[in-house]
């Protein structure tokens, strides 16, 4: 019983970050209807950042992550002016196609550039509360784990509340609702498109915070990552915030429990085959949008 | 008319070379570069199928390639011959590319592709964890090692894979198959059965792929099942074709043997830098020149056959206003 509820309490805590990590995937496509692929590179970038923050300048992590968060807007603005702002002007099929190749690219560009810098190893953020843990019952919860959830659900809230309260949020769901009726009622749809990827970026630098720091990082992290967001994406559909990091701590919870029962070495292909079946059921429309 | 007998004479010239080169020089470094050549062109080949001509976006072709070289490497070293074990291995790759490709297809665009990536990664990882140890080549395999037979091998591929574009290239197959790429609803209105074509091409891509991972699993002294698996091989066999040409018989090939040089002599210097290189090429392509390489070519050839002419024209004392546009 102790190990069954330990294992979902973790499976918990990870999904926290799997949800954080498809916030930001699936506000890009919902808004610029572009898949960007090396999402789980931003993230790779933003975990880098936040390590070498905390390992040469002594930044706690936890408070590197605003910086981080607004260095990969930075990152984001400037690679969506070079190549995604190109992109979104072609038509909605060869935008999604061509969206792909280029995030490939950037994959590749990304990952190759971090081996170089950076070196293949594995790095993990140990501070002096690193090993931290309360104990309810007998159930261990690592304090930055905690935290991690604590990060994942205020970004989740903050998220909603800038797409429901602001008008620059408002005119973000306008466009990822209908582009042309945006544009027609007064809406600026370039900036939409360049906040939304911004924003998404952003997210994927936060996300990376919290797994330099709760997990561990390296240059090959990024396939993975974008995998988990993909999965977690499909299975919230596009359009709610809440939904997105729900699905992300139930496909946490999911793995968890099958690696229970499985074996850890086949955890990773719990989420792949769920993804698999649902777009099996639903092969034209996964990205539904959830309408409120 | 000129430039397609040009294109035959290039080819047989190609082809000479090609197979005289081991009788010409047989240094190890020599053939082992021609060899990694001929890897890329075979993948690149057997992936311009699936996602040049029928247009799909297939990121999953390293299981083809993984399955054709697991197969191949378990029966070779059991002592099966090699060219049944590569047989074997292709076939095992194009059976599982029908069996995936039949629900598999019926997803479009994006969903095909994050589908196919989703599916390769884990059978990726399935065979990680079902065949975890490297395999070795036993001792008398190792003092027998020919290396011009592994070359040999390689440029069958090769030839494999141009002959099946070629085919592609002038029957109703690859023209169905181009017209599923270009417009599915108008390819169904003219008759044309889209699913059919689709598959067939998913198929053949995954034979190719099947007889390039076999020949890899031939060449390779240690062998990790799981590698050959790896994403890596997709992404090697997309980045050739978009930089080379994708749709064309001379694109993937001229993109091996660019991306073959270019990782050569970049790697020489800094390790992995190449890949740096290809993947900022390969943004270049997707987003300035669809074309690839080729059409950069005969952009840059129309454009100096253009000027030429204007340049005569012009030593003629013809006025500058007068020079035709275009």
């Amino acid at each position: 019983m102790d190990i069954v509820a330990q294992t979902i309490v973790s499976g918990i805590l990870i999904g926290a970050v799997y949800g954080l990590a498809a916030l930001g995937l699936s506000l890009a496509f919902g808004v610029l209807r572009v898949l960007n692929v090396a999402h789980g590179e931003l993230i790779m970038v933003g975990g880098y950042a936040t390590f070498f923050m905390f390992s040469l300048l002594g930044i706690d992590p936890f408070v590197s992550a605003v910086v981080v968060f607004a260095l990969l807007m930075l990152m984001g603005l400037v690679l969506h002016w070079l190549l995604f702002a190109h992109i979104v002007r072609s038509n909605e099929a060869s935008r999604i196609k061509n969206s792909l190749l280029i995030g490939f690219g950037l994959t590749l560009i990304l990952h190759t550039a971090a081996v170089r810098l950076f070196s293949a190893d594995n790095r993990t953020i140990f501070t002096a509360y690193s090993t931290l843990a309360w104990t309810v019952g007998s159930v261990r919860l690592p304090v930055v784990k905690l935290a991690g959830l604590a990060i994942a659900i205020l970004a989740a809230v903050m998220l909603d509340l800038f797409q429901t309260r602001t008008t620059w949020g408002k005119a973000l769901r306008a466009t990822s609702e209908d582009w042309t009726i945006a544009a027609l009622t007064g809406i600026n749809v370039q900036r939409a498109y360049l906040v939304s990827f911004a924003l998404a970026a952003g997210l994927a630098g936060l996300t990376g915070v919290l797994i330099s720091v709760g997990f561990s990082i390296n240059p090959s992290i990024g396939l993975q990552w974008t995998l988990k967001a993909l999965i977690v994406v499909v299975l919230a559909g596009l359009g709610s915030v809440r939904g997105t990091l729900l699905a992300g701590i139930l496909l946490g919870v999911a793995e968890a429990i099958s690696s229970l029962h499985l074996g850890g070495e086949y955890r990773e292909i719990v989420g792949l085959v769920i993804f698999l079946i649902f777009l099996s059921f639903r092969p034209q429309g996964l990205f539904g949008v959830a309408h409120a | 008319m000129r430039s397609r007998l040009a294109g035959w004479g290039l080819g047989g010239l190609a082809l000479v070379a090609a197979l005289g080169l081991p009788l010409v020089n047989s240094e190890k470094s020599v053939l082992t570069d021609a060899i990694l050549v001929y890897l890329a062109a075979a993948l690149a080949l057997s992936w311009n199928i699936i996602g040049g001509f029928a247009g799909q976006v297939s990121l999953g072709h390293a299981a083809f390639f993984g399955m054709g070289s697991l197969v191949t490497r378990f029966l070779w070293l059991d002592g099966t011959p090699i060219a049944i074990s590569l047989l074997a291995g292709a076939a095992m790759a194009g059976l599982a590319a029908f069996f995936l490709g039949y629900p598999g297809l019926r997803l479009k665009g994006i969903y095909f592709a994050i589908g196919t990536l989703a599916l390769a990664e884990a059978i990726r990882i399935t065979v990680g964890n079902v065949f975890p140890l490297v395999t070795r080549l036993p001792g008398e395999e190792l003092r027998a090692y020919d290396l011009i037979a592994r070359y040999y091998v390689f440029l069958a591929v090769v030839l494999v894979g141009v002959a099946v574009t070629v085919y592609l290239q002038h029957s109703r197959l690859g023209l169905g198959m181009m017209a599923a790429r270009e417009d599915e609803d108008a390819a169904r209105a003219i008759g044309t059965n889209v699913f059919f074509h689709k598959l067939t091409a998913f198929v053949l891509s995954a034979v190719i792929a099947g007889l390039a991972g076999g020949s890899f699993a031939f060449f390779h002294v240690s062998y990790y099942p799981s590698y050959t698996f790896s994403a890596v091989w997709t992404f090697d066999a997309l980045i050739v074709v978009f930089v080379g040409g994708i749709g064309t018989l001379a694109g993937p090939i001229l993109g091996a043997l660019f991306f073959v040089l270019v990782r050569d002599v970049v790697a020489a210097k800094f390790v992995d830098t190449h890949l740096l290189i290809f993947g900022t090429l390969f943004v270049l392509v997707v987003l300035l020149f669809p074309g690839g390489l080729l059409e950069g070519w005969h952009r840059l050839w129309g454009w100096a056959k253009t000027r030429a002419s204007s340049w005569r024209q012009e030593a003629g004392g013809q006025p500058a206003e007068g020079r035709p546009l275009g």
